[in-house]
């Protein structure tokens, strides 16, 4: 009688995506178990602004908080668009998997992925910079993180001094 | 059609892997596929579909008569807004092959008692409306269908046994009705009149004490709330009337009547109900939540009176759907957008008109039950930050000329307070009109005592500024506590040497100044607590010092409820005060200002929350500890080994029990603080009134009897477990009759 069927057990936003930390010590089977029962979401696309309490506050909509850590660059130790946020159960981070991926904080659509755990270290972008990487090569004017991208900073300061 | 035409659709998720051979899993799985999705949006009509799937499972019950069999009851459990879709399938079926019928009813049947086993009283709905339809696919014979019915009824009759059990029988019955009331009625009126009569006799005999804690609105203008059978009741009266005409249902079997009356029809085998068990958990009752009538949609389709049956089938049909979709939400929103039916009845204004239905529910805030509005301020919030907090703020300016503490005001200060948390202080300034400055909230700042020269003249200066120094300089807790030892106490004459006693000025000077390093953010503040975990622990040895400590958290940070909670949260789970602590806290004099706002209710039921966890953790190791003990016992070994470790296993079972144990006496003891202290409030309050020929309605006392209701509520199951304490020291005869209402209210909802 319990028998369930596959067609309605859908539960897409649940699941892991492509993204593999280059850095994980293990092999990729290893990283895939501990994505599959991880209680520790990565969360992208944040503002530089955007503080620890207002990620707890929409966060602990899904359930009870254990841990946040704010992503920091890695020279100027400042938040540079990125965080951790830990559960203390797995239901709770699929509900936020679910129902606060892709919405709003800050004004700003972030984006939630499965973490492998945090580790020491993990909380520093790792673009050349110091920030993340992907602010190394956008080419868009994001104010909510730093302006221009590193690169593209790079290029207009460049500009600015041959047309000088 | 054929089986490789229903490739699996993304709804966000992966595509199934392609395979290439054709084993019985895969069949098993297209078989899914394919009943599963019939309905769904196609190029060919519904009936073309079903016509052609019936076909294909028909050519299929040599070899997967089981697996379809399965499918089929399960989509009849699990997809109970596509229910004539598949009714109308078995029918054609049935009509094929007629001991494919019997055998699905029979299957039906199995999987029904299982159902009502378990306690899965909804889907169990589901079951006995589907085989109520199979009636009108020609399937089931009617008079078979009004016997299960009569006897369902008949639990009415039975002694001794829970309101809500009989209950939901009466339901079950009633809710068939709109899908084949027509039928039974022109095979069976004599006996379908008797059974109304029946119900109806009951439905005037039952006991409604449950109703008034379940209402969202204490006024019965403009929508009353009804009891959720009293409702339905009416529906089917109404029903009845129009000579049970229902013109919502969408009726595929009705294309195929031809083929189908053809068919030879089963009757359903005598189904008594099974017996009530003691550990049965029927449904609580519910209250119809209304707050849309015909006036509320101008233009377009009319809306269903709430007396209307349609009124309940498209409730069913949206419940349902949400039940089923609820992780998907893309998915969630398509199904319900496009709901079969949905030129006929306003349905996308009222899902998406989501400006007048705040503006409504802002209206009748006065009458709103204090745990909905709780809900509406924080939905309205989490709305708001998604939109760049755009409202129409003057439109409410009538909350300004209000008390505070009334419900409109009080409700537009918590949305801001919420929405400052989403964003921060400025942002909220910049959005309302100044007009509404007076219900900002405060910036969320540290609130210092020993902040400069100014505080000198207080006792714990000096102290504070070495605590402060030696805490930068990394000093070791044995040197702090050394520094505390000077603080002088304000409860004594002279000090002992140990210095060991309840000294609040201790805690005040050690705290404020640590809290104050720490403001930073909440890490900061959590590393804190964890680096002097061990002094913080010896300042709140007594009872005493943990309610002083939670007294100090409050008075740096009443500016910032927020933080406030989250270090209530942390000292909890780190043990620096345990869930009574907390609760005597929030009832104490000192708080009785902050009593009626939304931060107070979050700790406390968090607090409880987190107490029912932590129980039930334990109980959970104490379960595997057995489960290991009895594998152990089954393996029969003996030796030496296997002696010690089953002798660990025992011991450690030992502990275990007494550890549950006195986590249970933790957790009664709990809510015995919380009622008592709920109980000494409202009886001051009432007495007061009494006394002063006052109104005892003022907005603090809905807030308040309406906040124990919501204790009842929200843990019913925990609290059930100690009703006889309960009853015996608390809720006694002696109790102020409003008081003890809540409790009777209570106990009427599993009666």
């Amino acid at each position: 009688m319990s028998s369930k069927l596959n067609a309605l057990t859908s539960d897409s936003y649940t699941e892991i995506s492509q993204y593999r930390d280059q850095h994980f010590k293990g092999n990729r089977y290893e990283q895939e178990k501990l994505l599959k029962h991880s209680n520790t979401l990565y969360v992208g696309n944040l503002s530089f602004y955007t503080t620890e309490e207002q990620v707890h506050e929409l966060f602990a909509k899904c359930g009870d908080v254990k841990r946040i850590i704010i992503g920091l660059d890695k020279i100027k130790k400042t938040a540079c668009g990125f965080c951790f946020v830990e559960y203390y159960t797995r239901g709770d981070a699929e509900n936020a998997m679910r129902f606060v991926n892709g919405t709003r904080l800050d004004d700003r659509i972030i984006r939630t992925d499965w973490d492998a755990g945090f580790k020491e270290g993990r909380q520093y972008g790792r673009g050349k910079s110091g920030g993340q990487v992907r602010d190394e090569y956008r080419q868009d004017y994001d104010p909510a993180r730093g302006g221009y991208g590193k690169l593209a900073q790079q290029h207009r300061s460049t500009e600015a001094r041959n047309s000088f | 059609m054929s089986r490789r035409r229903h490739s699996d659709e993304n709804d966000g998720g992966q595509a199934h892997k392609r395979r290439r051979t054709s084993e019985p899993i895969e069949i098993e799985d297209r078989l899914e596929s394919l009943i599963c999705r019939v309905g769904e949006k196609s190029t060919s009509s519904l009936e073309s579909n079903l016509e052609g799937l019936a076909g294909v499972l028909e050519a299929d019950l040599p070899n997967y008569k089981n697996k379809i069999l399965r499918i089929l009851c399960s989509v009849a459990r699990l997809l109970p807004e596509k229910l004539t879709v598949y009714t109308t399938l078995v029918g054609l079926l049935n009509a094929r092959n007629y001991n494919f019928g019997g055998e699905f009813v029979e299957a039906m049947i199995r999987q029904l008692k299982e159902t009502l086993k378990n306690n899965l009283y909804n889907e169990a709905v589901y079951l006995v409306r589907f085989l109520s339809d199979l009636v009108n696919c020609h399937v089931i014979a009617a008079p078979s269908m009004v016997a299960m019915f009569e006897n369902f009824v008949s639990v009415t009759q039975e002694e001794d046994v829970p309101q809500v059990r009989s209950d939901w029988f009466v339901y079950v019955v009633l809710s068939c009705l709109p899908w084949v009331g027509k039928e039974l009625y022109e095979k069976k009126d004599v006996e379908m009149d008797r059974l109304l009569s029946q119900i109806e006799g009951y439905l005037k005999r039952r006991v409604k004490t449950h109703v008034p804690m379940l209402q969202v609105w204490t006024a019965e203008k403009p929508h009353p709330q009804e009891e959720y059978l009293d409702c339905l009741w009416a529906q089917v009266q109404k029903l009845k009337k129009d000579r049970w005409q229902e013109r919502h249902i969408l009726r595929p079997y009705i294309a195929f009547d031809s083929v189908l009356c053809e068919a030879l029809q089963h009757n359903l085998p005598p189904f008594t109900p099974p017996g009530h068990m003691p550990d049965a958990q029927y449904p609580m009752p519910r209250v119809i939540f209304r707050m849309f009538d015909y006036t509320d949609a101008p233009e377009g389709p009319v809306m269903p009176g709430s007396h209307s049956v349609e009124r309940y089938v498209i409730e069913e049909n949206l419940q349902c759907i949400i039940k089923t979709h609820w992780k998907e939400r893309k998915t969630c929103a398509a199904q319900l957008l496009s709901y079969p039916g949905k030129n006929k009845i306003p349905l996308n204004y009222h899902i998406v008109e989501l400006a007048q239905a705040t503006e409504m529910l802002y209206m009748r805030l006065d009458t709103m039950n204090t745990t909905c509005i709780d809900r509406f301020i924080n939905w309205f919030s989490h709305h708001l930050s998604n939109f760049q907090f755009r409202w129409s703020w003057d439109d409410w300016s009538d909350c300004l000329t209000q008390d505070l503490e009334m419900p409109k005001p009080k409700f537009v200060k918590e949305v801001l307070e919420k929405s400052m948390r989403l964003s921060y202080h400025q942002r909220i300034v910049d959005i309302v009109p100044a007009t509404f400055s007076a219900l900002i909230p405060a910036e969320p700042l540290f609130s210092y005592k020993y902040e400069d020269e100014s505080s000198a003249s207080l006792p714990g200066y000096p102290v504070s500024i070495t605590v402060g120094n030696a805490i930068k300089n990394r000093a070791s807790n044995e040197e702090i506590l050394a520094i505390l030892k000077e603080v002088p106490n304000p409860n004594q004459e002279d000090d002992d040497d140990e210095g060991e006693s309840f000294n609040p000025l201790k805690i005040d000077v050690f705290l404020q100044t640590l809290l104050h390093l720490a403001a930073k953010s909440f890490s900061h503040s959590f590393s804190a607590l964890g680096k002097f975990h061990e002094i913080l622990k010896t300042l709140t040895d007594s009872d005493d010092g943990k309610l002083h400590i939670l007294k100090v958290v409050y008075e740096v940070w009443r500016n910032h409820p927020q933080m406030i909670a989250v270090l209530v949260d942390k000292m909890i789970r780190t043990q620096i005060v345990d869930c009574a602590a907390v609760a005597n806290w929030l009832f104490s004099q000192d708080m009785a200002h902050e009593f009626t706002r939304l931060f107070i209710w979050e700790i406390l039921h968090s607090t409880i929350r987190k107490m029912n966890k932590h129980v039930q953790k334990i109980q959970k190791e104490l379960e595997e500890a057995k489960d290991k003990l009895e594998k152990q016992q089954h393996k029969r070994v003996t030796g030496n080994d296997f002696e010690d470790e089953e002798g660990q296993l025992e011991e450690q079972i030992e502990r275990l029990q007494e550890k549950v144990e006195s986590a249970q006496s933790e957790q009664k003891n709990l809510f015995l603080v919380i009622f008592q202290r709920f109980i000494m409030l409202l009886t001051e309050h009432l007495v007061r009134c009494e006394t002063g020929s006052v109104d005892i309605t003022t907005p603090w006392y809905k807030n308040c009897i309406e906040r124990l209701q919501q204790v009842f509520l929200m843990h019913h199951g925990t609290i059930q477990q100690y009703m006889g304490t309960l009853e015996n020291l608390l809720f006694t005869a002696e109790l102020d009759h409003h008081i003890l209402a809540v409790y009777q209210q209570f106990c009427a909802l599993q009666l």
